[in-house]
């Protein structure tokens, strides 16, 4: 047992709001610079829908993460294998197109125009060449569309729906959508890290935090093709990859990451996760149905005295291991089982995990009887449609088999495709409600609340430990942020106390471009 | 895996200091944004180098209740983008004016040597005038020094005053809460100066007259947190995720808890994916719904069922046992007015008579008079205003009957109106015989009638619904389908969801709701059906429950002290406050495109709603009802000079000559002749808003009739002219001298106005911010100093004080006498002064000041003194108090602590000595050190008052915060939860979270209504008119008669959509809409949403661009297409901005295309001018019409051709 730690995070589906606060609070602090403005190292998009970069799930087209190879695995596009042989031309990288081309507008020419004829106004123009642009694309295209040829229709997730069942997915008795906020997963396999001709990228023994060496990065962008949520971005002005780096100089200094900070809907949770190194590589080459269990199986219970013990052995310091012990992730993925990867079949063994969201119940229509549109009053608007819709269930809350959008979508999602686990979750997310609401109105039986929790394999204690944190949550409950411990890094190149007097001093210099 | 390490050495990891070093900051300053989200976020403002580099949310707000989910993190994807703003593009950084108003106005100076008469000069000049009117909006701008321009709008003040009157200067600026201090600079210096200050709240459509009309109020609302204490939240029109991001989790969160959550709206608008059904019904027929739902409770939880929680809660709390007339109308009955005490010989000299009413006591069978109605509230006799079962007249106790069913007399045949299906029936209705002075008269409860109009027929007569299924008969199940679209099954299971729910927890049902349903035609019909449902089950004043509308950040938390100093009380008499809606349909000509309103309202015909909505204004502002300013055609200053050389000895004998002036017609009110240039508004100031586009309906006649430049209206006047108002063949177009914006972006307004002031961002001033949404004040505060030339709007209008007070000394140097004409005003004894509607101008009754008519006060002014009063705080508090909502207090007390304390800077001036407030943070220090929220001894000195009055106990309420007092610098440490105070009416003692009417129902405190209770009934004279005596559903008109399409549909059919604008997910009104980080998160614009049927019926495809236009202007724009939209309607995010990336219009001859206001144009229900009676009486920003552009239709073409 080789015991580690890492910094993992929960994201809690159900209740995000799709503001995208995360993502600009990000983007002020990170990449609000020349050659940085078409990154979002975190991103929110709406489910169903291609996202950003358009159709990154399609493995088809990007090549990225890890398949099978045998009894191990290997990188399916950009490897130091594969990847070398295309190292001056990488066949499989989006493009500029495929995020979009960063845009501002002419703002000045409504203050300096001259007198003319007509109003003037700001014209669009591209951040690159600085000439009008057609917008054409953004970061955030297909927010809120539920539906549309274009976009949600193209969902790399729709694999192994029927058409009429995706069909129905865009009818308004069935139609729904979600959002899902992205950022490094910082993934225990990270096939970035595996990718890189250089060896810039590297993870950090004491958070496993997923870095790109500025200074050793040579713009090679085989990490671009290499990470399958494409989180790596190439910086075109410097010349150097970028990628979220989990705001590590935030965590340092004890605050939780900027996204999660400003996380308004509370859906994000971070702490520390014990896991056992030993099993990467049997937990990343499993067979596809066995992915999340594997995974799964690799955390560690901090309370274990084993554990610990082997933890400490490896310099795990007390602070981590009493972190990961409060830790609200560990907690949601493991104690209570209500959070799974995203697409665990790309191998690379994500440390950030979701709850999925509920969602309302279909509805079914009828057509609705016209006839009295002749009586309405002669000033009344008349609707040109002809549906009548009812959307009542028998119960205070429909069933899980009721609701918007076919669980195999979710599964396809959050569990390498099998509808069980997605299912056993959405079903425990309802028997804490039923549970709350027989003891905050009583109107649902005692008989009714004891065989839902049963069936969800909770009990009482459980259903209100999982309510607590989901809905009371303070901040210092989202977030279980571990010391680093800085002193101790300092001290191995020279003496703290130093450090204290002379920190901060110097010049500021910009990176040597990487190409 | 040997290719993942986990690297340690600090060596390898120096480089690490790359992105540490990005973070390191030197200063973090606590400041919020002021810009009516409602939000009222407390953010984290970084600023590293001097530079401010980004901004997150603060974390420490106090904790309320335990068993309540924390505030923190509070903000969201706009504010946090607000740094993008200081340092952009943008960002106005000098003075800016037009160069056709600089040379022109500098050649007149040169000439002259006189500021003013250079100024004079120009407007004499109709062609100069012209020329730089015409130039508005087109480029052309120029730096200037400030000196330059505020000699320039203070010689236009004074040529003004004296030419016209001061009432012909004009301002405007949103809701104050946002920004309260900058909000009260302008107002000061407006009303020491005798100007005008417009109304918003209701201008934006966001006043919820419902409000007004059931509980007296402006809008009272539970605080976010509260929503968490619901057990089943409706939620309608408001989309939570975009328009209340900070506080959607509370939602989210209580579902968690075991709440059910039920949304409706046409669209699967983002909120959807929280509920656990959605209800797409029709867009705008929610009314019908929610009539169908109380048919349904009435029916199985009053009728068959009954339930006595809810009964012994309508009781209590509503007007339902209260008497009301039935009166004869051919062979049956109509519901006619309130029972009056003073109509039975018994009470015939009762004090108040006319405004107590009547309830039969249950076991005499005795009528008796109860206490708590508006006649007590103004008793010279104070302690009876409490709403116990007592009766006034021998303080005896009673238990008040419900229904006349088991003790009627008679049932008779009363006609019931149902609109949709414009269809009349007579139901049988119980009733009682009373003898009154004016004969034996018919009369039955108010709940019995809202039996027999909500079709419950409880085995009476008449033609009452068969059962659920009966679709010909209001309000069932199945007749809702025919306007919802919604199937009966639905009905039935919230509505038995909902009184179940509401009778297990006591009242923790919840409507929230929002600009999606307040902005249609008959929005207050819609609030009153769904407040029906609310009431009925004992849900208000309820934690947890409560009809919850969040539409506007109007909540002014210490509005008791800021009142006094924003509108300049301090130092004088009345303001002239301004109803802005009906003030714009007058001045930018709007009512000539109207027309008579009955062609698109569904009213009953009688000689009230024949008429036109213009000459009903008219007729409401000399019957005192509203407000209407300019007053006068001629000059009020004048006017009072021309009393005291008639002979007038003082204030009494001009206000003499005055009223016979009016009554011998001699004198003429400005609302009678609006297009004459006497009367046209002149100089318009605008700050912290977006006066020409935001808030414009109708932006395209703001742009022709105001500002005098080019429009793309095509509107023709309506054949119906105005039969009082006089009619001009030709509209005047350039009614505006002066339009002058302080801004800090390079908004549309400032792009239209003549001069631009650079203001300051909301990260470099210090002020004030309050909400609905939570019970913390938070402060303002300046990160960095106002950058390159910008200055806070306080010290923008001190400035323009001192040069306007400069200007004075050489032309109008005499101390004046002012003549202000005030409304009847709610919370004064004014609410009783009109039992009927009768027009003296018309001879139907006196002319008296005050009663028949508005009233009429002569107000000093000094307008050389305009400065020194604006710095310095008026002994006015010390001598009169404060106070708000009907509260009152003395604080000489308070007041001499300011200036004996160390702790507060004085002005010396005139041989006095007074707190000063010449820096902003100073006025701050002053409204917190003198309201009743944050000065605890106040607090307990109103609830002491308060005890006097309703002769109930409740200073125990302010007993735990007596000690407290909060300044400025404390809200910058931490945010503070303020006191309870009897100026609201939530009670939030303990960490419990703020819900509205809690004071009153814990309490026994009456609402301030007519009754006192919640009203059910509304028996106003024009509510009976106009057919809105009880909850009632109106349809929505149809878009041939709402008059949007006459011209463009005139040559032919094109396919008509409802185009609705709510709030948007990118922008705040229009404020972050052209934020880069917004535009790079949407599509590059405020595109036009689609359903995929419309789009392919016009080969419109996702991303195209589109022309939406019709009658009254055009916005280009690409098209987002849609599932998620149903046929028939467009959306259009409110606000765009016409400055970046607008294409000039194919459609309307290649000129540059408008934003959304482009095509609305400003429709006004009548009813709401009604004045004078209980909680039907003027206020400004509470009563008075709204606007709203909710039923606008539009057709839609691609562009072939993108020109810019």
């Amino acid at each position: 047992m080789d015991v580690r730690s890492q910094v993992s995070m929960v994201f809690h589906l159900d209740k995000c709001i799709g503001c995208h606060t995360c993502s600009i609070a990000c983007k002020n602090i990170w990449t609000d610079r020349k050659g940085a403005e078409y990154m979002w190292w975190n991103n929110v998009e709406t489910k169903p829908g291609t996202g950003y970069p358009g159709k990154w799930e399609n493995q088809d087209i990007y090549k990225g993460g890890w398949e099978k190879d045998g009894d191990s695995i290997a990188l399916k596009g950009a490897g130091k294998k594969k990847g070398l042989l295309n190292i001056f031309h990488n066949p499989n990288m989006p493009m500029i197109d495929d995020y979009y081309e960063p845009f501002t507008y002419k703002y000045l020419d409504l203050i300096e125009s001259p007198a003319s004829d007509d109003q003037p106004t700001a014209r669009p123009v591209s951040l690159i060449t600085g000439k009008p642009i057609d917008i054409k694309m953004g970061p955030n295209w297909d927010d809120d569309l539920s539906g549309t040829p274009d976009y949600a229709r193209n969902d790399p997730n729709l694999e192994g729906l029927t058409p009429a069942e995706q069909d129905a997915m865009f009818q308004l008795e069935k139609m729904a959508f979600f959002y899902l906020p992205r950022i490094c997963n910082h993934c225990l396999n990270p096939a970035c890290v595996a990718a890189c001709p250089s060896g810039a990228i590297y993870k950090r023994g004491e958070d496993g935090v997923v870095l790109i060496n500025q200074d050793v990065c040579r713009a090679w962008r085989m990490c671009v093709t290499a990470c399958p949520y494409k989180k790596s971005y190439y910086n075109w002005n410097n010349g150097k990859s970028e990628k979220c780096i989990l705001c590590y100089p935030r965590i340092e200094a004890g605050f939780a990451p900027a996204c999660m900070h400003s996380c308004v809907g509370r859906i994000r949770y971070l702490g520390v996760i014990l896991y056992d190194a030993d099993q990467i590589e049997s937990a990343a080459s499993a067979d596809e149905s066995e992915l999340v269990d594997k995974q799964l199986d690799m955390l560690l219970d901090p309370y274990d005295p084993e554990v610990i013990k082997a933890a400490k052995a490896n310099g795990v310091s007390d602070s981590t291991i009493n972190a990961a012990q409060g830790s609200p992730t560990y907690k949601f993925v493991k104690k209570w089982g209500l959070a799974l990867p995203l697409h665990a079949e790309y191998r690379t063994l994500p440390m950030l995990f979701y709850v999925p969201p509920l969602l309302p119940v279909m509805a079914s229509v009828t057509e609705v009887s016209k006839d009295q549109n002749d009586n309405l009053n002669p000033i009344a608007k008349q609707w040109t449609d002809s549906w009548l819709y009812d959307t009542s269930t028998e119960e205070l809350w429909g069933t899980i088999d009721q609701a918007r959008l076919p669980l195999k979508y979710m599964a396809n999602m959050f569990g390498a495709g099998d509808e069980s686990k997605i299912k056993g979750q959405l079903q425990k997310l309802m028997a804490v409600r039923i549970y709350r609401r027989w003891k905050t109105v009583g109107d649902i039986s005692e008989e009714k609340v004891n065989e839902v929790l049963k069936d969800t394999n909770l009990t009482a204690e459980l259903a209100d430990e999982i309510y607590n944190l989901t809905s009371l949550a303070k901040f210092d409950d989202r977030f279980n942020v571990p010391p680093a411990h800085r002193e101790q890094a300092i001290e191995m190149l020279e003496f703290a106390g130093d450090e204290k007097g002379s920190t901060g001093f110097g010049i500021k210099e910009k990176v040597q471009r990487g190409l | 895996m040997s290719w993942i390490q986990d690297i340690i050495s600090p060596q390898t990891r120096k480089w690490e200091e790359f992105y540490r070093n990005r973070f390191q900051h030197d200063r973090v300053v606590r400041s919020t944004h002021g810009v009516n989200c409602t939000g009222g976020c407390s953010w984290q403002i970084y600023v590293k180098e001097g530079i401010v580099t980004w901004e997150t949310q603060q974390l420490d707000y106090p904790l309320l209740e335990d068993s309540l989910p924390p505030y923190e993190p509070r903000g969201c994807q706009r504010g946090i983008s607000f740094s993008w703003y200081l340092y952009s593009p943008l960002r106005i950084k000098y003075p800016l004016i037009r160069s056709a108003l600089i040379d022109a106005y500098r050649e007149e100076k040169q000439k002259t040597g006189d500021s003013l008469t250079a100024w004079e000069n120009l407007q004499n000049n109709e062609e100069k005038r012209k020329q730089y009117q015409q130039a508005r909006g087109k480029g052309g701008f120029r730096r200037v020094h400030w000196d330059e321009v505020l000699e320039i709008m203070a010689a236009a003040n004074i040529h003004t005053a004296k030419k016209y009157g001061p009432d012909r200067v004009i301002g405007f600026s949103p809701i104050p809460a946002m920004s309260m201090l900058s909000y009260a600079a302008g107002a000061r210096f407006l009303q020491l100066f005798g100007g005008v200050n417009l109304s918003f709240y209701d201008w934006y459509c966001d006043l919820p007259t419902a409000f007004p009309e059931i509980w007296g109020e402006q809008t009272d609302v539970c605080e976010s947190a509260d929503w968490y204490n619901s057990k089943m939240i409706a939620d309608m029109g408001a989309c939570l995720n975009m328009t209340r991001t900070p506080d959607c989790h509370f939602f989210a969160e209580s579902r968690h808890n075991g709440t059910k959550a039920v949304v409706f709206s046409p669209d699967f608008s983002q909120v959807c994916k929280y509920a656990d059904q959605w209800v797409p019904l029709h867009a705008g027929s929610d009314g019908a719904f929610w009539m169908a739902v109380t048919h349904v409770i009435l029916n199985e939880f009053h009728h068959t069922n009954t339930t006595p929680y809810f009964i012994d809660y309508v009781k209590k709390y509503t007007d339902s046992p209260f008497l009301i007339k039935l009166e004869k109308d051919g062979d049956h009955y109509k519901p006619g007015r309130l029972l009056r005490a003073n109509e039975l010989e018994a009470h015939r000299d009762i004090e108040n008579g006319d405004w107590k009413f009547l309830q039969i006591d249950t076991s005499s069978g005795e009528l008796v008079v109860p206490k708590g109605t508006v006649g007590s509230r103004w008793d010279k006799t104070q302690g009876n205003w409490n709403i116990k079962f007592e009766n006034i007249v021998n303080d005896q106790p009673y238990d008040p009957l419900l229904t006349l069913l088991e003790n009627k007399e008679e049932v008779l045949q009363t006609e019931f109106t149902e609109y949709g299906l414009d269809k009349k029936s007579l139901r049988g209705v119980p009733v009682r015989y009373i003898e009154t002075s004016s004969g034996r008269v018919p009369v039955t409860t108010v709940y019995d009638l809202i039996m027999a109009q909500y079709g419950v027929g409880r085995g009476l007569e008449g033609d009452y619904p068969a059962d659920y299924t009966d679709k010909n008969a209001a309000y069932t199940p199945a007749w809702q389908e025919i306007f919802t679209g919604v199937d009966s099954k639905t009905v039935l299971q919230f509505a038995r969801e909902w009184a179940n729910t509401a009778n297990a927890t006591e009242g923790k049902c919840m409507i929230i709701i929002g600009a999606g349903i307040n902005h249609w035609y008959h929005s207050n019909l819609m609030y009153r059906a769904g407040a029906m449902a609310l009431m009925m089950c004992g849900c208000v004043g309820k934690n947890g429950g409560g009809l919850n509308h969040y539409v506007g950040q109007e909540k002014l938390a210490p509005s008791d002290s800021w009142g006094s100093l924003a509108f300049a009380k301090d130092w004088q008499g009345p303001s002239r406050l301004q109803q802005a809606p009906l003030w714009h349909y007058i001045n930018t000509s709007q009512y000539r495109y109207d027309g008579q309103f009955s062609k698109y309202n569904t009213v009953p015909d009688n000689d009230t709603t024949r008429q036109h909505t213009a000459d009903q204004i008219y007729k409401s502002v000399r019957m005192g009802n509203m407000p209407f300013y300019p007053q006068y055609k001629q000059n009020t200053l004048e006017l009072s000079k021309e009393a005291l050389e008639n002979g007038a000895k003082d204030d009494e004998g001009i206000k003499q000559h005055v009223l016979e002036k009016l009554k011998s017609k001699e004198l003429e009110y400005s609302v009678g002749d609006p297009e004459a240039q006497e009367n046209f508004p002149r100089v318009w100031y605008i700050w912290r808003g977006n006066a020409i586009m935001g808030s414009m309906k109708g932006h395209e006649y703001c742009l022709k009739h105001y500002l005098g430049t080019h429009s793309n209206a095509i509107g023709e006047d309506s054949e119906d002219h105005t039969q009082e108002v006089n009619w001009h063949e030709v509209a005047p177009t350039g009614k505006m001298d002066l339009v002058v914006d302080l801004n800090f972006r390079m908004d549309s307004s400032a792009l239209y106005s003549d001069i631009v002031l650079p203001a300051a961002s909301w990260y470099e001033k210090a002020d004030l911010n309050s909400t609905d949404m939570h019970s913390f004040i938070h402060p303002l505060s300046a990160a960095i100093a106002p950058v390159w030339e910008s200055k806070t709007d306080w010290d923008i209008f001190k400035e323009l004080a001192r040069v306007t007070s400069e200007v004075a000394v050489k032309h109008l140097a005499e101390p004046q006498k002012d003549i202000v004409n005030l409304p009847l005003s709610h919370d004064t004894a004014d609410e009783i002064s009109q039992p009927e509607v009768k027009d003296w101008y018309k001879g139907e009754c006196e002319a008296i000041p005050g009663k028949t008519m508005h009233k009429i006060a002569v107000v000093d002014r000094d307008y050389t003194q305009i400065y020194n009063k604006f710095i310095s705080l008026g002994e006015g508090i010390r001598n009169n108090g404060l106070g708000a909502h009907g509260n009152h207090y003395m604080c000489e007390d308070e007041y001499d602590e300011l200036i004996e304390s160390n702790h507060f800077p004085v002005e010396k001036q005139n041989g006095k000595t007074l707190p000063s407030i010449k820096e902003d943070v100073s006025a701050a220090n002053v409204v917190l050190h003198l309201s009743t929220l944050t000065n605890g001894k106040l607090t307990h000195r109103a609830y002491e008052n308060m005890e006097k009055k309703s002769g109930l106990k409740l200073a125990d309420l302010s007993e735990g915060s007596q000690d407290v007092r909060i300044n400025y610098q404390d809200l910058q440490a931490q945010p503070r939860r303020y006191n309870t105070s009897p100026l609201w009416s939530g009670i939030m003692n303990k960490g419990r979270a703020y819900a509205a009417y809690t004071y009153n129902v814990d309490k026994l405190i009456p609402w301030r209504t007519l009754t006192g209770r919640q009203h059910f009934y509304l028996d106003h004279e024009m509510y009976l008119d106009y057919g809105e005596n009880l909850p009632t559903y109106k349809p929505s008109p149809k878009p041939e008669v709402y008059g949007d399409l006459k011209q463009t549909l005139k040559d032919g059919d094109a396919k008509v959509l409802n185009c609705l604008t709510p709030h948007g997910k990118w922008h705040i009104h229009s404020t972050y809409m052209e934020n880069l980080r917004m535009l790079t998160l949407s599509r590059g614009c405020e595109p036009c949403w689609m359903s995929e049927t419309d789009a392919a019926e016009l080969g419109i495809k996702d991303n195209d661009w589109v022309e939406v236009y019709n009658d009254h202007g055009v916005y280009c724009t690409r098209a987002v297409v849609s599932s998620r939209i149903p046929k028939g309607v467009c959306i259009v995010y409110h606000v765009p901005e016409r400055t970046t990336g607008i294409p000039k219009s194919q459609v309307r001859g290649n000129k540059r295309a408008g934003g959304h206001n482009s095509f609305t144009r400003i429709h006004l229900k009548p009813n709401f001018l009604s004045g004078g009676y209980g909680q039907f009486s003027y206020h400004f920003n509470y009563w008075g019409p709204i606007a709203p552009q909710r039923d606008t239709h539009v057709t839609i073409t691609k562009m072939d051709k993108v020109i810019f």
